[in-house]
């Protein structure tokens, strides 16, 4: 038994999970604002990490420069795909909003690859130093900044629901909508805001996988990959989607440990949280910490 | 939605049958008769590249026709259909390979073991509906193109596996010309068969689930069996669309079977609209033919500034892609009950010209 390379799986199984925790946390807050189940979350990292990619290449402006415009071009288009595509929607049955999302999610794919190309294009580098020793383990300084970033993300998200008014709108519509309509909250700028901010958290965590691995079409896996940890987490928990997106994080490092060292069979490592994924929803399907729907189904 | 009917005033209905009949007026009747003639003489008339269209719609439409059975009748929602699609003809090519079982008959064999696994993936479904179905389906998706791809007994890994030409007496179905007969008559049989399920009591079963659980189990509707039941039957219909696929190509191998056709099969559906038999070969037709249109419309301009420009011709492939997102998002916002709708709306229309009520 390889303890140390055990001990590095699961390390950077951490760090992938709170990045999954991050793109579960941005999914969740569509889900409780507005009940929309978004299968192009995936597409918003990849759109983030491109246009602050191209941003960077072509007018080579300083890194933190070209975030700022990818964060403003996210803001604006988190606002516009709500308004344009998803608030004629409301009120439509499940299978409506859920496809359309999934047409939006190969739409963007699509163009994304006319647009930047299919090969994985490296971003320029950040960081002098490639990795660093933590407790003798070696970990790469732009999983560090990835670390560093989903915490505060995190972070983020909590202070803003507990003490940012905006948040407390936000709550109150997730929890009852008619209620906080008519204590004076606009429903309209909730669901805009909801996805405008998704739009945004997304798109960090789509700039700190392609710092690490490159941006390409890949990136938009995550949106798939989120599923299995929001519905370990429980579909309506901010909390459940961190939680979830550690384990699956761990999970899927450690099932390459065991499929390495074991059992050779290939490709446990992208299969395992769909398993994972069907035994929660025969046992659990609301979750850890999601709400339990008393439902005779 | 109004609906409106081609039904003369003053013919009332009086009987069941008279209600449950396929043909409201004798012109129906007519016109699919004569639309059937026709396609029996395309092979005469049509060159191999719009014969092979034709038959791509033909075994979609068979695969398309089983899940609008379960998202547009019992109104489950499943995003795996691929899979099982894939199954399908990985399984007639399995059974015909390996145990010498004549391709006629291993089409319908590989349905029933499409149906098995169907019914295992559909247990779920006893438990979930909505969202949660649609991520437990995701999920078998994901778990059966890996399975393809692993299981090199049954479906060559991911080499891929050979699928013998359909042949009956030694007549072997090998070009388009005579293939395009073969998923004709399984077009033809599969929607009878399936618009006869839903004039029968199952089939009004499972509307009655789409329509409202609840009262559907307070009349002794079995909700678990009838839920399972759907997943059945659309995959038996994903595995004949699928075996009828795998022996036209003669080859069938892991890659064609993502999510992207899954999600394609969805978009037929709901383009020709959810709950229509007829519409599921309106939707099919058109899903097939937009992303041909895509190579039409490049072809055309080719040469242009535009194309100098955008350079589609090399982009093809991601314009097909994006014409199947576009349009299952436009149809979505725009004309969300589907082509059948639409059709009624235009046949509504013409009844009624010149007024418009």
């Amino acid at each position: 038994m390889n303890t140390h390379l055990l001990l590095q799986l699961v390390v950077n199984g951490l760090i992938v999970g709170a990045l999954y925790g991050v793109v579960a946390m941005s999914f969740v807050l569509i889900y409780k604002a507005s009940q929309v189940v978004n299968f192009a979350q995936g597409e918003f990292l990849l759109i983030g990490a491109w246009v602050c990619w191209w941003l960077l290449t072509t007018y080579q402006l300083p890194f933190l420069v070209g975030m700022g415009i990818t964060f403003a071009f996210m803001l604006v288009f988190g606002i516009a795909l709500q308004v344009v595509v998803l608030r004629p929607l409301i009120g439509e049955p499940i299978i409506s909003v859920i496809m359309v999302t999934i047409g939006l999610s190969i739409f963007f794919q699509a163009l994304c690859k006319w647009l930047f190309g299919v090969f994985a294009q490296p971003f320029p580098p950040i960081f002098q130093t490639q990795s660093v020793q933590v407790l003798g383990l070696e970990i790469q300084t732009v999983y560090l900044m990835s670390l560093g970033i989903s915490v505060a993300m995190m972070a983020g998200f909590a202070w803003f629901f507990r003490y940012s008014k905006h948040g407390l709108a936000m709550r109150a519509t997730a929890f009852n909508q008619q209620v906080a309509q008519s204590l004076g909250i606009s429903v309209r700028n909730v669901f805009a805001m909801a996805w405008a901010i998704s739009a945004v958290v997304s798109s960090v965590a789509g700039i700190v996988v392609g710092i690490v691995n490159g941006v390409s079409s890949a990136l938009s896996l995550y949106g798939i990959k989120v599923f299995p940890a929001v519905i370990l987490g429980g579909l309506d928990s901010v909390v459940g989607a961190v939680i979830g997106g550690l384990v699956i994080g761990v999970l899927e490092n450690v099932a390459q440990y065991v499929d390495g060292q074991y059992l050779h069979w290939g490709n446990l490592y992208e299969i395992v949280p769909f398993y994972v994924l069907v035994v929660i929803l025969m046992i659990k399907p609301y979750g850890l910490f999601g709400t339990r729907d008393i439902e005779r189904v | 939605m109004a609906t409106q009917s081609l039904i003369p005033a003053g013919d009332y209905r009086s009987t069941y049958a008279a209600d449950t009949t396929i043909f409201p007026t004798a012109g129906s009747r007519y016109a699919v008769w004569a639309a059937l003639a026709l396609l029996c003489f395309a092979p005469l008339v049509l060159d191999r590249y719009w014969l092979s269209l034709l038959i791509q719609i033909g075994y979609f439409a068979v695969a398309a026709l089983g899940l609008n059975i379960l998202v547009g009748f019992t109104g489950q929602i499943s995003i795996g259909h691929a899979a099982f699609f894939g199954f399908g003809a990985f399984a007639s090519a399995w059974l015909s390979n390996n145990y010498g079982i004549p391709v006629f008959f291993a089409i319908p064999l590989a349905g029933v073991l499409t149906t098995a696994i169907g019914l295992i993936f559909g247990l779920p479904a006893a438990r979930l509906k909505g969202l949660y179905l649609a991520i437990a389906t995701l999920a078998a998706q994901y778990i059966l193109q890996d399975f393809f791809a692993r299981a090199n007994w049954f479906t060559g890994g991911v080499a891929g596996t050979h699928a013998e030409a359909f042949s009956i007496f030694g007549f072997a179905f090998d070009t388009d010309h005579r293939y395009f007969y073969v998923v004709l008559a399984y077009l033809v049989l599969t929607f009878v068969l399936a618009t006869n399920l839903m004039r029968s009591r199952d089939g009004r079963a499972l509307v009655a689930v789409r329509d409202h659980y609840l009262s559907a189990e307070m009349m002794g509707i079995n909700l678990t069996r009838y839920r399972t039941l759907s997943f059945g039957l659309s995959a038996f219909f994903a595995g004949i669309g699928g075996a009828l696929y795998g022996h036209y190509l003669q080859f069938v191998s892991v890659e064609g079977f993502g999510i992207l056709l899954s999600i394609q099969f969805l978009g037929m559906i709901i383009i020709g609209g959810l709950g229509s038999i007829m519409g599921t070969l309106m939707g099919t037709a058109f899903m097939v033919l937009v992303p041909e249109a895509m190579g039409w419309i490049t072809d055309a301009v080719r040469g242009s500034a535009l194309d100098r420009a955008l350079s589609l011709k090399d982009n093809l492939s991601f314009l097909r892609e994006m014409a199947i997102g576009l349009v299952i998002v436009l149809f979505l916002m725009f004309e969300p009950d589907g082509l059948a709708h639409r059709w009624r709306q235009i046949k509504a229309y013409w009844k009624l010209y010149p007024f418009s009520h």
